[in-house]
């Protein structure tokens, strides 16, 4: 028996997150009662966060594999081959619950995680992008919370020293009590040089290494694991304080022991800290693990077991090292300024002890620890169907202009400078397209190939239809990269979704993640890193299903980029694609009618996919000037977008004629582009679409300061610019509801 | 050109300077450790760059200022060697008493990451010989202290003595409240040592030097200090 343990009791199992029979479970598991701290270890070990207990058994559907797939889900994050020799390492994960409850270190401590994942593997971060939701902005708490998160993140990343490059910003009321911060980063690495958490060989060292543990973040993988309720600003103490200080002096110098050849294994310490990094990498290497607490660097007198096993302290890794080299990684983590620790070894008897003290804390089966984790298949209801909009019967209370005015000045279409330049999004000198354009792209080292790299997801489309919805997700990121010119290679998901254990959510669930497999199929676009998170609720209200789609793309020539701003007067403007005029859920509906109602748009994989080779086939024949894919407002938003980059104007004509014109203008029709071209080239572009058998029409000309549209009086591009511009500074202002 | 950039923990723009002066120059620059006591052999430029040294925690550039390679510093200066400190490096240099004042939160509170422009206040000196004063050049600023302040008396002395370099403008070189983006006293951007051999600026030429990345008008900047250099 330890001394002054408490009692092992039916609440205090609860208080754990621990269902009664997972508790059984467990029990049966180990064959008695645990101890105080192997409660804590298992509560960690398997709360959904960290187990993905509910929503494993559906991600097995997703595909994978492709050739130039090094490394698919269950890693620190995934690695595809880009090529020369070179390996593209990449994750996204969620930080929404701490978010809410500590806006700047909540957001703040997403990217530091995120950050890690991809520097473990043995990459260095080139990149970092965001998926945000908020609440509605006249919502009391969402300026603030806007303030704080994009605070935190820029705090964190420009500190550190990686570009954030992209990312998206939406509001709605349904994120009123939940908001979504999704992080990703993209990080470059030799590919016969990366990381794995896998420990081999019996004996090694296993050595602490980075920040000292202290008391943040206990209990932060079960906070993110359990809805919210009135009470949860009680929860801030579970959230982690992030230094980027720190977490750049962990990258030089694990960067530098790995480059001198000293490390056998690493796991970066995140959600439930040395919890799951000792029990992962000896669970992968089918080895033990014994940890010895008293050797634990801390930054807090008399913390316990429990306390330094659960502490979710940021900037910390765990390695495995090869014996012979532990002076020289000690020497390199000292220059840095950093931890050194040896806290335990590898055993051959595959159990996880945890001494401290003189007493055995904890004595558990390590693979089992992981491996039965209970798993469950929850009740789902299948979605229901929403009826589709008639075009025709859905009129336009206001002028085409004013239409467009409202769509580019609303919350979610409105430009997001304000955002984005709180960001570092130059520093490396490689950022080829900054955020605002479809997506980002940098060079990879001096060229001449690029990444590209984007998120997108559309939640309300989600909420009508998971999987039209899951597959729009999937298809928007592919056609965002292909829009700038890149091969896109693959993918990875964030899934934020309510509380699954309602039928309902799980349905959303499940629906989305079918809708994101068959598409990542179709299109040869594997899902190859990603995170679940789920009880997004508050009060048994959930989240809009959001499940954000992170995707990266190469190029293999920088020159022949795409970029979405008109480059000159005078040139031809094409449609590519189909146009039937979709209103069903589109932000046409939501900002002028205030009506979020009907199907969303369905997602065509096939034509998608002949649509985008064609596009990027162009591209890379040096035939296209400007390009953009169409989405939310559809095609004059588009076009907007097109001339407030460059300040050219256009002149179109109606490339439907059986339609009302707000449904062929404002439409959310997928599969679409918006392209120019110079004159010269136009029957080469033709004879191609032709050939390709695709939908191109001639849409207008470049050209004047201002839109021109058939039957409308002309829109001035620069009063477009200030509308666009002005809604999110005013609204952080304080100068408007919204 | 011999150039030494100095590496403190927390600096991270070490790389963009050292790939633009090896753009701008052909050669390639050493990196110098902040705990070493000595410049490299033959240094004939210390470059300080941006970042966070110790993570801007206590104040930018206070911890930085104080470690042992700034002594080696402070006397390559003391001779007349030049010496380039951007962003944080700025901040470095003010508080180990390189340059007068100091930079404090930008005015609006928040970090700033856009392109600005400058105008070159005079072209007589090693940093700026290749540009002609009153240019307005384009050059991205990326800090959240950047908002530079000196007692009134040390204000009108960089006035009077014409040390100030650079300043924040409007796209036709006047001087506007708007276009000061860090609330800046008289919307300097940069400053001179007095005997002109240190200089120090926020914004970051480093960062337009490529043409591939973006505008170069950070480059003349490099291409001064080469000719300076290979003067003497």
């Amino acid at each position: 028996m330890i001394p002054n343990e408490p009692k092992i009791t039916p609440a205090l199992v609860a208080e754990h997150g621990l269902k009664p029979d997972e508790y059984d479970r467990f029990r049966e598991l180990i064959g008695r009662d645990p101890t105080f701290t192997e409660l804590g270890i298992v509560s960690a070990m398997w709360n959904e966060h960290c187990s993905y207990k509910s929503s494993k058994i559906h991600l097995r559907d997703l595909p994978t594999k492709a050739p130039w797939v090094i490394q698919g889900p269950g890693e620190n994050a995934g690695v595809i081959d880009i090529g020369d020799g070179l390996a593209c390492v990449f994750k996204m994960e969620s930080h929404n619950h701490p978010s809410f409850i500590e806006p700047y270190q909540g957001a703040a401590t997403g990217v530091g995680g995120i950050l890690r994942d991809v520097f473990t593997m043995g990459a260095r971060p080139i990149a970092c992008l965001n998926s945000l939701r908020f609440g509605d902005p006249k919502h009391p708490r969402t300026r603030s919370l806007v303030s704080g998160v994009v605070a935190g993140i820029g705090g964190y990343g420009n500190s550190f020293g990686v570009p954030t490059v992209g990312g998206s910003v939406g509001f709605h009321s349904r994120y009123d009590g939940n908001i979504l911060v999704n992080a990703m980063a993209v990080g470059l690495a030799e590919n016969d040089k990366i990381f794995y958490a896998k420990a081999t060989g019996v004996g090694r060292p296993v050595v602490y290494l980075g920040s000292k543990t202290g008391r943040d973040g206990i209990h932060g993988a079960t906070m993110a694991s359990a809805e919210f309720d009135d009470a949860s600003d009680e929860k801030r103490p579970t959230v982690q304080v992030g230094d980027p200080f720190a977490e750049k002096l962990l990258l030089e110098a694990s960067l530098e022991i790995m480059h001198a050849g000293c490390v056998i294994a690493i796991q970066d310490m995140g959600a439930a800290g040395l919890t799951c990094s000792a029990v992962e990498m000896g669970a992968k290497g089918d080895l033990g693990v014994t940890l010895d607490l008293d050797a634990i660097p801390t930054r807090e007198a008399a913390m316990t077991a429990y306390e330094m096993m659960l502490s979710e302290s940021q900037e910390r890794m765990l390695m495995v090292l090869k014996p012979e080299k532990e002076k020289e990684a000690e020497a390199i983590f000292k220059k840095w300024g950093l931890d050194f620790a040896i806290v335990g070894q590898t055993t051959n008897n595959s159990r996880f002890i945890v001494r401290y003290r003189g007493d055995v804390m904890a004595d558990l089966p390590i693979k089992e620890l992981g491996d039965k984790a209970p798993e469950y298949n929850r009740p789902f209801a299948e979605p229901k169907k929403l009826p589709i909009l008639d075009p025709a019967k859905i009129l336009c209370p206001i002028s085409i202009e004013a239409a467009l005015e409202k769509l580019i000045g609303s919350p979610d279409l409105s430009s997001k400078r304000w955002v984005w330049e709180q960001y570092d999004h130059i520093i490396l000198n490689d950022t080829l397209q900054r955020p605002g354009g479809d997506a980002a792209v940098v060079r990879i080292k001096d060229g001449p190939k690029a990444l590209a790299m984007t998120t997108d997801v559309t939640p309300r489309y989600c909420e009508a239809d998971p999987f039209e919805g899951g597959k729009q997700a999937v298809a928007e990121a592919w056609r965002n990269l292909t829009a700038v010119g890149a091969r896109p290679l693959a993918i990875t998901d964030n899934l934020n979704f309510g509380n699954p254990e309602r039928p309902e959510i799980m349905g959303q669930f499940v629906y989305c993640v079918r809708g994101i497999s068959e598409a990542c199929k179709t299109l040869d676009f594997p899902v190859v890193s990603g995170n679940v998170s789920l009880y997004n609720e508050t009060n048994g209200r959930g989240i809009l299903p959001t499940p954000t789609i992170g995707g990266v793309g190469v190029l293999d020539d920088l020159s022949k980029m795409a970029s979405l701003a008109f480059k000159a007067e005078g040139e031809v403007i094409f449609l590519l694609g189909e146009t039937t005029g979709w209103l069903g859920q589109s932000a046409f509906l939501a900002t002028v009618l205030d009506r979020e109602d009907g199907a969303p748009p369905p997602v065509d994989l096939a034509t998608e996919k002949k649509n985008g080779d064609f596009m990027r086939e162009l591209i890379q024949n040096g035939l296209v000037t400007a390009a953009h894919d169409i989405s939310d407002g559809g095609l004059l938003v588009a076009v907007a977008e097109m001339a407030m980059a460059s300040n050219i104007g256009a002149k179109l004509q109606m490339p439907a004629s059986n339609l009302p014109a707000h449904a062929v203008w404002f439409g959310e029709d997928q599969a679409r582009y918006v392209l120019t071209a110079d004159s010269s080239n136009l029957p080469k572009i033709e004879a191609a679409a032709v050939k390709a058998s695709v939908t191109l029409l001639r849409l207008g000309t470049t050209g004047s300061h201002q839109l021109t549209l058939p039957g409308e009086n002309p829109i001035l591009v620069s009063r477009l610019c200030m509308i666009h511009e002005s809604w999110l500074p005013t609204y952080m202002a304080g100068n408007s509801a919204g | 050109m011999k150039a030494a950039i100095l590496v403190f923990p927390g600096i991270n723009r070490e790389r963009d300077m050292a790939r633009a002066l090896k753009l701008v120059s052909g050669k390639e620059p050493v990196m110098a450790w902040h705990a070493d006591s000595k410049l490299p052999k033959g240094t004939d430029l210390v470059v300080i760059p941006g970042g966070f040294s110790y993570g801007d925690y206590l104040r930018c550039g206070a911890i930085a200022a104080r470690a042992s390679i700034m002594n080696a510093v402070r006397a390559h200066a003391a001779k007349g060697g030049l010496v380039l400190a951007v962003c944080n490096g700025f901040q470095i240099a003010c508080e180990a008493g390189l340059l007068p004042g100091v930079l404090m939160r930008n005015a609006q509170l928040k970090f700033l990451c856009k392109e600005v422009h400058l105008r070159i206040e005079r072209s007589d000196t090693p940093f700026t010989q290749r540009y002609n004063a009153g240019d307005v050049i384009r050059v991205p600023v990326a800090h959240g202290e950047g908002n530079y302040v000196a007692d009134a008396e040390t204000i009108a002395r960089l006035e009077g003595e014409n040390r100030v370099a650079l300043r924040y403008t409007a796209p036709d070189g006047k001087l506007d409240p708007a276009f000061n983006y860090n609330g800046s006293t008289n919307s300097i951007a940069g400053i001179l040592s007095e005997k002109l051999n240190v200089l120090g600026l926020m914004p970051h030429p480093e960062n337009h030097v490529d043409p591939i990345v973006g505008p170069t008008d950070g480059r003349r900047l490099f291409e001064s200090l080469i000719e300076t250099l290979e003067a003497a």
